[in-house]
């Protein structure tokens, strides 16, 4: 579990990372960590002065009601959606250097699937950022995107306009983008809703092999029946964070309930593989 | 060396016809490279607001030129003024999309009208002025190429230039933009300069284009091309190429068009040849034109039939219909006597097998998008990969199909 954050430190975080980080102890040993994160919509929290840590090559899931803030929660670190205030860091320094580290898939409906572009040139996007502005793409590129698409299990489609595949295919194409990024920090929004079985083994068993690479996969969870099969990390949100730790311990009963308040029947959490 | 460059393209029309020429052709590329981006980003009504948005600043540099002394109808001081207004008109509908609940497309509706409002009714004081009569303002509507100077040529071809080198420059933080901007802003990339960028580009085209093409047609210029490429292409950086050239086209042949007789106006006549590049592109295009969809259309009709055929086929029955019968005939499926050929056999047992996989796939994949883009007809290797083939395949036991070699 993390060591609480002290006021001072959230006081000199949000004041340009300036604070003394050595006092948080969580801070450098994490891969993510976030510090007294809060979003608002006018006057209303959507999330609520959050601190979070991820340890380093674990694969932990947000889990939460709808309307808890966990994609919010995802963006705001990120820095898509504006912070009221806190701070996010990767490897304890300040998540704005890092963003090289860092690839993020976002939820599939973010996007517009008539766009001009094919499959390639979408796990392309992800290599966009090392080849610069001008930068020609190369043999090495194009070798790179198809490994990419290949490790998805999509490389048959690469030619393809992206608006021609099915819902759990592009979702694939997006997880190969991020896989381009060669990033140590995997942020996921919702990866396996609506997806196939199939493609819900393809994802995962690539989210497992990022691990077993000493990665860290981070991703939005919905689905409550397999997160101990998945996640060795949890971090459960409603507005506030309501806990966080290993699966086995955090994700219990007690917990849940809490999490979800009465919208989780008892015998729904009875059903759940818990420890 | 430009003097040379404008002398080769003097074809036959005289020194203000080969400008005139030139400044419109390097004006379509321009136009086609900014809007591209903008078309992408679906902010194409925008542009319109900032055209619009230019009057008031003509008028009030003009005005402002007068009183200083200078000769109002400095081209340069036109189009700075021209400039600025048309940048706080920007300014105006980011500011009422941002901090309040309206949305684009209104902010849209009030800027232009309010700015191109306020811009008639100083067009209007200006007329009363001694020096406004002959000040020639009107111009900047409609565009005229009449008095056509070298200097008009030279700041179209430096503002061409200078704005399509930003799109080729920020083309890729600018595609990453249009398509997914959650994930751009993720990766670092500073997606409010990128737009400011791209709405910067855009007002460049439209200030230095008043003068040929005038402020109500200018969005012609930046929108249709990229709506015709789009037609042709699936990739975005083809689309970029194929609008910049059919833009630069449409301005080149328009210029010609309109040199073929006295008092054509060049500007609404380039408008007219892009809607020809339109008409054809929506047309003719191969993959998303009304013909190609026609034909489409045809082709699932003959494919239909040939699968009711096929069914018929593996299940030993008789094919009754004539229309079914003359396609499986001419598919090389039965012989003229109805028998089913060996190609016919084959088919006929993919046909089933395909049939039973789809009939599996429903039960085990649950994916609403695959089955709303199935049509029946599309062979199940081109919509699922193949671990969900092997899947399903696994799923359904036997690999063999349930056929029975069929007769007629």
């Amino acid at each position: 579990m993390t060591t609480n954050t002290l006021p001072a430190l959230e006081l000199a975080a949000s004041d340009g990372h300036t604070g003394d980080m050595n006092r948080d102890t969580g801070l450098a040993a994490s891969a993510l960590a976030v510090r007294g994160l809060t979003v608002s919509y006018g006057t209303k929290p959507a999330v609520f002065s959050i601190d979070a840590t991820v340890p380093k090559a674990s694969m932990t899931a947000i889990v939460g009601p709808n309307g808890a803030g966990k994609s919010t929660f995802l963006k705001a670190v990120l820095g898509i959606i504006p912070r009221l205030s806190g701070a996010a860091y990767v490897d304890g320094k300040p998540l704005e250097t890092m963003r090289r580290a860092i690839a993020y898939v976002p939820q599939r409906a973010s996007v517009d699937w008539d766009f001009p572009t094919r499959v390639r040139d979408v796990v392309t996007m992800g290599q966009f950022r090392s080849l610069g502005l001008l930068g020609f793409i190369r043999p090495a590129h194009r070798k790179k995107t198809l490994e990419c698409l290949e490790r998805v299990g999509m490389a048959d489609f690469a030619d393809r306009q992206i608006g021609q595949l099915s819902g759990g295919q592009q979702q694939r194409v997006f997880l190969a983008r991020a896989l381009a990024q060669d990033a140590g920090l995997y942020l996921l929004d919702e990866p396996f809703a609506g997806v196939d079985a199939a493609t819900e083994k393809a994802i995962i068993d690539v989210l497992k092999g990022l691990k077993a690479e000493g990665k860290t996969v981070v991703c939005v969870h919905h689905d409550l029946a397999t997160v101990s099969d998945y996640f060795d990390h949890v971090l459960m949100l409603n507005i506030r964070k309501i806990a966080e730790g290993p699966v086995t311990t955090t994700f219990t009963g007690p917990m849940l309930q809490e999490t979800y308040g009465g919208r989780l029947a008892t015998t729904h959490i009875d059903q759940l593989k818990l420890d | 060396m430009l003097s040379t460059f404008l002398d080769a393209l003097t074809l036959q029309a005289g020194y203000n016809a080969a400008l005139v020429a030139v400044g419109a052709t390097l004006l379509g590329v321009a136009g086609g490279c900014a809007g591209c981006f903008l078309f992408l980003r679906k902010r194409t009504l925008v542009s319109d607001a900032v055209a619009h948005a230019t009057l008031p600043g003509v008028c009030i540099a003009f005005i402002l030129m007068v009183f200083l002394g200078g000769d109002g109808r400095n081209l340069v001081g036109l189009l700075i003024g021209s400039a600025a207004t048309a940048g706080l008109g920007l300014l105006t509908v980011d500011w009422i999309t941002r901090k309040t609940r309206l949305s684009e497309d209104a902010a849209i509706g009030a800027v232009l009208s309010v700015f191109f409002g306020l811009g008639v009714v100083l067009l209007t004081v200006i007329q009363t002025l001694s020096h406004g009569k002959q000040a020639g303002l009107e111009g900047f509507l409609l565009g005229s190429t009449a008095g056509m100077l070298f200097q008009d040529a030279v700041i179209i071809a430096v503002g061409g230039a200078v704005s399509t080198a930003i799109i080729l420059v920020l083309r890729r933080p600018m595609t990453l933009v249009a398509f997914d901007p959650e994930y751009a802003g993720a990766t670092g990339v500073p997606v409010r300069f990128i737009d400011i960028a791209m709405m910067s580009v855009v007002m460049m085209v439209t200030v230095v284009g008043l003068k040929l093409v005038g402020l109500i047609l200018i969005v012609s210029s930046l929108i249709i091309p990229s709506v015709s490429a789009r037609f042709w292409t699936d990739r975005s950086d083809r689309l970029l190429v194929i609008a910049a050239a059919t833009g630069g086209l449409a301005g080149y042949l328009g210029t010609a068009v309109s040199a073929t007789a006295p008092n054509l106006p060049t500007g609404p006549i380039i408008v007219l040849v892009n809607f020809a590049f339109f008409s054809i592109s929506m047309l003719l295009s191969p993959k998303r034109g009304v013909l190609a969809a026609f034909l489409r259309h045809r082709k699932f009709q003959v494919d239909v039939h040939l699968h009711q055929g096929l069914t018929s086929l593996a299940r030993g029955e008789a094919i009754r219909e004539p229309l079914t019968r003359k396609m499986m005939r001419s598919a090389g499926y039965i012989r003229e006597d109805l028998v089913a050929t060996g190609k016919g056999r084959a088919a006929a047992a993919k046909t089933v097998l395909d049939e039973a996989r789809w009939a599996k796939a429903r039960q085990i994949i649950q994916d609403e998008a695959i089955f709303a883009s199935y049509d029946g007809l599309t062979p199940i290797e081109a919509v699922l990969t193949r671990d969900q083939i092997r899947d399903i395949d696994a799923a359904l036991g036997a690999p063999a199909p349930l056929v029975s070699p069929a007769g007629g």
